[in-house]
């Protein structure tokens, strides 16, 4: 079943055109990896789909009540808010004690109940955020770099985590991602971006064609490959944001 | 009861503390300093126009407070960084406003009771004003508590939650204003800021939650004002000062026992 589509979606910060024509469905169950160097347009597909961006054409349908879960790229609560894990899982809707650990039982971190938000590693963080995403049951999760500032165990681990999660839950997954060798590994689908969709399919599909060699460079899927790019590629009429 | 200013002080000054507790936690977990003071001080232009037109002050000062407060969101993060744009229309309103009031001929304005307070000449109307804004910003904010707090921690967070965060901003700008003209009379329109930052950043370090932080914060404002005024009542010295430095003194304390908190 399809839970979302955007149907030529553009969209414009100022003058700039950061999106073209973008079309895509996410299907149930079905994890869909962005994949584009920066300054491609993945954020802002992303939040275009959340609802904080509205795009200058095109159009987005979702179906009906759909639940989204959503892991921000960079979330850093503030030392200032003071917040325990508890408190934090029931801030969209209050859920019971026992819902909470279960819910961080399934992110992998059933022990932080009571721990301060600002006191937890890099890791656990995720993790906590993971778990608050899951808290309305929700039909689809998005991150949207979900494993920046995780070394490379780390965010392999975590992605490991929403594969199971995936399993367990049979909720779809739309992510935004770096690590083009867990990207190949663990995706249904996998889109390649750069202001619009260069190429899409299946991963192994995906990894044999042109537009892809074009973005990634040829023969690779390490991430040296996607940085080195990012000097000689050609953004003419892209405007570049900070991700 | 009534009738003596102490009693209508004293009323006055936990009405104010009451309704700047929640307030000021925001304004801390924003990192919003700055842009509460801009509002405290825009409102000087406020009470010179309403001198000269004639109409009340709370309603000048409570339209200039909105006005700057929306001015300086729609500014933002055009071609100045926030900062600076608040430092231009803070000190530009404040001082606009003293040059307005001084053209205003044949009316005595005491400057320094817009300034600094004036809290023992707290009248029953006065009175009603606060109890007004106090049950308007509980409100809004029991209203908008969930949604404030998640648009607070991540706009993008609040967007997959259907929450507006641009929405909840104005709000919170809306509760700021009142907030800054019912507190002019109690503590002037300089010290606002401090009224609404120093309890909040001393109760910080006991709140595990927001909620927390908020009734503890409010704790702090009401035993400030009601000692506030005790010692300026034995002292002689002026009430507004009086209350933001016992603030700042139980400020002190809370922030020296902290290390002996977290060993």
């Amino acid at each position: 079943m399809k839970l979302l589509s955007t149907n030529n979606i553009s969209v414009k910060y100022g003058s700039n055109v950061v999106l073209r024509d973008v079309s895509l469905d996410i299907n149930e169950g079905e994890i869909t990896t962005i994949v584009g160097p920066n300054g491609s347009g993945k954020t802002t597909l992303v939040k275009t789909i959340i609802g904080a961006v509205t795009p200058f054409t095109g159009s987005i349908s979702l179906t009906e009540n759909l639940r989204i879960g959503y892991i921000p790229q960079r979330l850093s609560i503030d030392y200032t808010l003071p917040m325990t894990v508890q408190r934090f899982l029931n801030l969209s809707h209050k859920i019971s004690k026992e819902d909470c650990i279960s819910i961080l039982r399934t992110a992998g971190v059933p022990d932080l109940l009571k721990t301060q938000m600002s006191n937890l590693s890099g890791g656990q963080f995720q993790r906590v955020l993971l778990a608050g995403a899951l808290q309305g049951s929700p039909q689809i999760l998005i991150l949207d770099e979900a494993s920046q500032g995780l070394d490379q165990a780390g965010s392999a681990a975590f992605y490991k985590q929403i594969e199971s999660v995936r399993n367990e839950k049979g909720c779809a997954v739309l992510m935004i991602s770096h690590d083009l060798h867990v990207v190949m590994s663990a995706s249904d689908k996998v889109i390649c971006m750069n202001g619009h969709i260069c190429c899409s399919g299946k991963p192994e599909a995906v990894a044999n064609m042109p537009e892809y060699h074009g973005l990634f460079g040829a023969g690779t899927e390490g991430t040296l490959a996607l940085y080195r790019h990012i000097h000689d590629h050609d953004h003419d009429n892209l405007r570049k944001f900070k991700h | 009861m009534l009738d003596d200013f102490m009693v209508r002080a004293s009323i006055a000054g936990v009405g104010v503390a009451l309704i700047a507790a929640p307030l000021g936690c925001f304004v801390v977990w924003r990192r919003m300093a700055y842009f509460g003071e801009a509002t405290a001080h825009a409102a000087m232009l406020g009470i010179a126009i309403a001198l000269s037109l004639e109409i009340p002050i709370f309603a000048g000062t409570l339209v200039a407070a909105l006005l700057m407060a929306l001015t300086v969101t729609q500014l933002s993060g055009r071609s100045l960084a926030t900062d600076t744009l608040l430092g231009v229309t803070a000190h530009g309103g404040l001082a606009l406003g003293l040059v307005v009031a001084s053209f205003l001929s044949g009316v005595r304005i005491d400057l320094m009771a817009y300034l600094f307070g004036d809290i023992l000449a707290v009248t029953r109307v006065d009175l009603l004003l606060i109890l007004i804004g106090f049950l308007a910003v509980i409100l809004l904010m029991y209203w908008r508590w969930s949604k404030m707090l998640i648009s607070t921690l991540n706009e993008e967070l609040a967007y997959s939650n259907g929450i507006n965060p641009i929405r909840e901003k104005f709000f919170l700008t809306i509760s700021l204003a009142i907030t800054v003209a019912v507190s002019i009379k109690v503590v002037g329109l300089l010290l606002i800021s401090a009224l609404l930052i120093i309890p909040a950043a001393a109760s910080r370090t006991f709140s595990r939650t927001p909620e927390e932080m908020v009734i503890i914060t409010a704790i702090i404002g009401v035993i400030s004002a009601i000692s506030g005024l005790q010692f300026s009542y034995l002292f002689n010295t002026p009430p507004g000062p009086s209350i933001v430095c016992v603030s700042l003194a139980i400020f002190l304390i809370l922030s020296s026992i902290r290390p002996l908190r977290s060993n």
